[in-house]
């Protein structure tokens, strides 16, 4: 039953790294812009909402507005400031612009916080708390939470993708940018639309592992941003059904991993990713384009 | 000699463009101007620069020289967008429709930013009644002719006053382009001014009420369709020289001059 | 632009056209380089070990920047998982050392070994466009890295001391070390010149103006993209090695250790400072990553932030960075590795015309 468990466990961590990766793949999709400072800015939300908390004193959960917000903001300033400056002049100096950034923040974070890490700390009682399915399945709360917060959420987007004027709007810019123009629309600004979306999506992800487990100024690259990637990949570019079920198998891959032997749990899900990278790039539900 | 300033200033003006593609001279001072109401076309063969014209007038384009006016104002360094939003928009070459959208979504994109006036989705469904029942279909699957409709629609949902067309017979079958021809009096109706740019040359006489003829990004020809005699076109359209007056042979007969 | 023939010219004779490889200044500079090289060998002599133990840190990161500009700025490919290889020579250093080899002889092996792990794992990212490439290399790095904490026996998560080296006395030790950190800069930048003036340079050049017409000519691009891998790949072992020597232990791990991104941070802020696409510009961008390390120093890592937001003001704003920059006001050129049009004017005067390929980047 414990492997029973695991792969529970680890099904209910897809979500949160589909979460992660939905960003990710948003900014490509839209402005073919591959974001290596993505993991640090979840990094940044999960401190943001340590500094509110100290401010405010809030409840955690309230945080997570208030940091959203914050990111979306600083999401769409970002995009039409630096990084737009970065994709007129080409992809070389996108990679570098971004990965300066992600430097710069994991460094800037260092010297703010030390290299400790973190918790977000939800309350001792609130993170083993759990239900029993049976007299052996054992599911938390937290994690279920945070799987159902990370299904919401892809719901959220993919409606607002498909109905809404500027999620139509995105779409369409991804697509053609030129005709987009023609018809009006300022691709720059929708460009910032997508970047905070984007920030957004991360900051609400940051802010759950913050309190699933704790944060330091690294794994923003370390983990965050190579997990996110990696479920971009398994599940297939422009879905972001396809990025729930990257992650979700990336995800139980690692807890498979864990059960035979704990210091194999990242190996694992690389494992994984690299072999989908071999046997088909494209992932597994992507329409045949190219990684 | 038909008086074009009767309608008041001219719609669109454009005096000495001058366009490069890198190092590549595209357009050599060009110049024309489109009064409302006109259907003016330009003709010639390929690589003389009409498409580009087109997409500098459009915005997709940035003139090295030369001055661009809209409505009597100056709008050379506008950008795309905005000269949309103003009043000038593009069917650009090649239908360009969003693939990942269905048709009708694209025409929602064509209404975002859409300005006040006649055409709704639902008039772009009278015109062309196909669409109505297809229009949850992604347009990647329709037709050459069905997506030139489409790229029309959305164009004309925003409600443009200066209609760009870009080689709408491109691809299509003669009796596909003679249907989508076919609306052109509906949308005039409706108090849109189109500048086309068209490599049939006959579909284009057809259709204009004034035309010129580029050549490696020169005007070789200006005039109505009643004033040019084919042999004339057809000079003027090749570039054949028979010495009489320095390059181009035949007379030019400005409309202007009346 | 200077690259076409002016009108008047067309009436200009070609039969007195020749094309060299080198410019005027060329020779000069190339005994200033032999002369600096000499002078640097002789520096043991001379200078005290904490300042040579500076330098050896200077030629580590100019050899790994390089090696990131020849991925970068010619071949087009950015890696930001260059540690895994720094690394792979530093245990290449570290194993044969814990067998009796010595290190010394170490390197040559981990140089040649880290170029040959360079092809298993070039096989994995090739097809991946470029953004993907990026972070797939990052991905291989951390793999790599995970795979040798697993392995106790070279120390694990923790690292190892290197062996062989505890018969010296200090000061020759930072001698060696120095003179075998020179040694490998010096090749690596020797390699790069002599790589690019040859046919593959050429074909890199092809490929970097416009890599579907360079395909299309029936260039071998991918096979120009691998070698110029494996080469990178090599020439940062080689450095890895030197880093094993000089701090005489090996440790992975992702703050501080061999297998950090931060190298990489390091020898590509390195080279957009300098001037990527150059070989001169990882030169100077070295120098100036250098100054800025020892003047902040104490100030931990402000060095890298600092580092950081210089080379995205020069990405965004002076792309060419310094030392193109330099090219562009001075028309001079250390290495050469263009090709040159001498055209003669009207009378004998000979008029100096330089061909430059159409994009920006210069060869």
């Amino acid at each position: 039953m414990e492997w029973v468990n695991a792969i529970i466990q680890g099904l209910l961590t897809g979500g949160l790294y589909a979460l992660f990766a939905c960003g990710l793949s948003l900014m490509f999709g839209v402005m073919k812009v591959v974001n290596l400072a993505h993991g640090d800015l979840a990094v940044v939300a999960g401190y943001l909402g340590v500094g509110v908390i100290a401010v405010t004193h809030m409840p955690v959960l309230w945080t997570i507005p208030v940091v959203v917000v914050l990111m979306a903001v600083i999401g769409y300033i970002l995009q039409r400031s630096i990084i737009q400056g970065a994709i007129s002049r080409g992809e070389l100096t996108t990679l570098i612009v971004t990965f300066g950034l992600s430097i710069i923040i994991e460094n800037g974070l260092q010297q703010f916080f030390t290299a400790n890490s973190r918790g977000l700390g939800v309350g001792d009682s609130f993170i083993t708390a759990s239900f029993s399915i049976g007299s052996q399945i054992i599911i938390p709360w937290l994690n279920l939470g945070i799987f159902v917060l990370a299904v919401i959420v892809l719901l959220g987007l993919n409606q607002y993708l498909s109905v809404t004027k500027y999620g139509r709007l995105i779409r369409a810019v991804a697509d053609d940018r030129e005709a987009a123009q023609l018809s009006g629309a300022d691709y720059r600004h929708v460009f910032g639309i997508a970047a905070a979306i984007a920030f957004g999506t991360v900051a609400i992800a940051g802010i759950c592992e913050g309190m699933i487990t704790t944060i330091s100024p690294t794994i923003g690259t370390d983990t965050i941003l190579l997990f996110a990637f990696a479920s971009v990949v398994i599940g297939g570019l422009g879905s972001l059904w396809g990025t729930l079920l990257g992650g979700i198998v990336l995800g139980v891959a690692q807890a498979i991993g864990a059960q035979i032997n704990p210091s194999w749990e990242p190996l694992a899900g690389y494992a994984v990713f690299l072999l989908v990278l071999v046997i088909r790039p494209q992932g597994l539900t992507s329409r045949g384009a190219q990684a | 000699m038909s008086d074009r300033t009767g309608n008041g200033g001219p719609l669109l003006d454009v005096r000495d463009l001058v366009v490069h593609h890198g190092q590549l001279r595209a357009l050599s001072g060009i110049s024309l101007t489109v009064y409302p109401g006109e259907v003016y076309a330009l003709i010639g063969a390929n690589g003389a620069g009409k498409s580009t014209l087109l997409r500098t007038i459009a915005g997709l384009h940035h003139p090295t020289s030369g001055s661009i006016a809209y409505e009597g104002r100056d709008v050379t360094g506008l950008r795309p967008e905005k000269r949309a939003t103003a009043g000038i928009v593009m069917v650009p070459e090649g239908r360009r429709l969003f693939p990942s959208l269905t048709l009708e979504e694209n025409l929602k994109v064509g209404m975002s930013y859409a300005r006040k006036g006649p055409w709704t989705i639902d008039r772009v469904y009278e015109l062309f009644p196909w669409m109505k029942e297809r229009r949850g279909q992604q347009t990647a699957q329709m037709s050459g002719g069905e997506q030139q409709s489409v790229a029309i629609g959305r164009a004309l949902v925003a409600n443009p006053r200066m209609l760009l067309l870009d080689e709408l017979s491109l691809g299509l079958a003669p009796v596909i382009v003679q249907r989508i021809y076919a609306m052109l009096p509906q949308v005039l109706e409706s108090g849109v001014t189109i500048l086309l740019v068209e490599q049939d040359v006959s579909q284009a006489l057809r259709v204009a009420t004034h035309l010129q003829c580029l050549l490696e990004g020169h005007v070789t020809l200006e005039g109505t369709p009643a004033e040019v005699t084919r042999e004339q076109v057809e000079a003027a359209y090749f570039g054949v020289n028979d010495g009489s007056n320095g390059l181009w042979s035949g007379s030019m007969p400005s409309s202007r001059a009346c | 632009m200077t690259g076409q023939l002016a009108a008047g010219s067309r009436s200009a004779d070609f039969s007195d056209v020749r094309v060299t490889r080198s410019r005027r200044n060329t020779v000069p500079s190339g005994i200033g380089a032999l002369v600096l090289i000499v002078v640097l060998f002789a520096l043991p002599f001379y200078v005290k070990s904490g300042p040579l133990g500076i330098m050896v840190q200077g030629l580590i990161v100019l050899t790994l920047a390089s090696m990131w500009n020849l991925l970068a700025g010619y071949a087009g490919l950015v890696s930001v998982g260059q540690q895994a290889f720094f690394g792979l020579g530093a245990y290449f250093v570290l194993i044969p050392a814990m067998h009796g080899i010595t290190p010394w002889f170490g390197l040559v092996i981990a140089t040649i070994a880290a170029g040959a792990c360079a092809v298993p794992l070039w096989w994995l990212v090739a097809r991946l466009r470029l953004g993907y490439f990026a972070i797939a290399t990052w991905v291989l790095a951390s793999v790599v890295m995970l795979v040798i904490e697993q392995i106790s026996s070279i120390g694990g998560g923790t690292g190892e001391p290197l062996p062989g080296l505890s018969g010296m006395q200090p000061a020759v030790l930072t001698a060696y070390t120095y003179w075998a950190a020179l040694a490998v800069a010096v090749l690596a930048i020797g390699g790069v010149y002599l790589l690019l003036r040859s046919k593959i340079g050429l074909t890199l050049t092809a490929i970097r103006d416009d890599e579907r017409a360079a395909r299309s000519s029936g260039v071998r691009v991918g096979l120009a993209r691998m070698g110029v891998f494996i080469a990178a790949a090599a020439g940062c072992g080689a450095a890895g090695g030197v880093l094993a020597i000089e701090q005489l232990q090996v440790v992975p791990g992702t703050s501080g250790g061999v297998f950090s991104v931060q190298w990489t941070a390091e020898m590509a802020f390195a080279v957009i400072i300098g001037g990527i696409g150059t070989i001169e510009g990882p030169i100077l961008g070295t120098i100036v990553y250098m100054v800025l390390q020892q003047t902040l120093q104490s100030y931990n890592a402000w060095y890298l932030i600092i580092l950081g937001v210089v080379a995205i003001t020069i990405a965004l704003f002076a792309r060419r960075g310094l030392w193109g920059t330099v090219v562009d006001r001075f028309n001079i050129r250390l290495f050469p590795v263009g090709y040159h049009l001498w055209a003669s004017g009207e009378g004998q005067r000979w008029r100096r015309r330089r061909r430059r390929p159409a994009t920006q980047a210069a060869s």
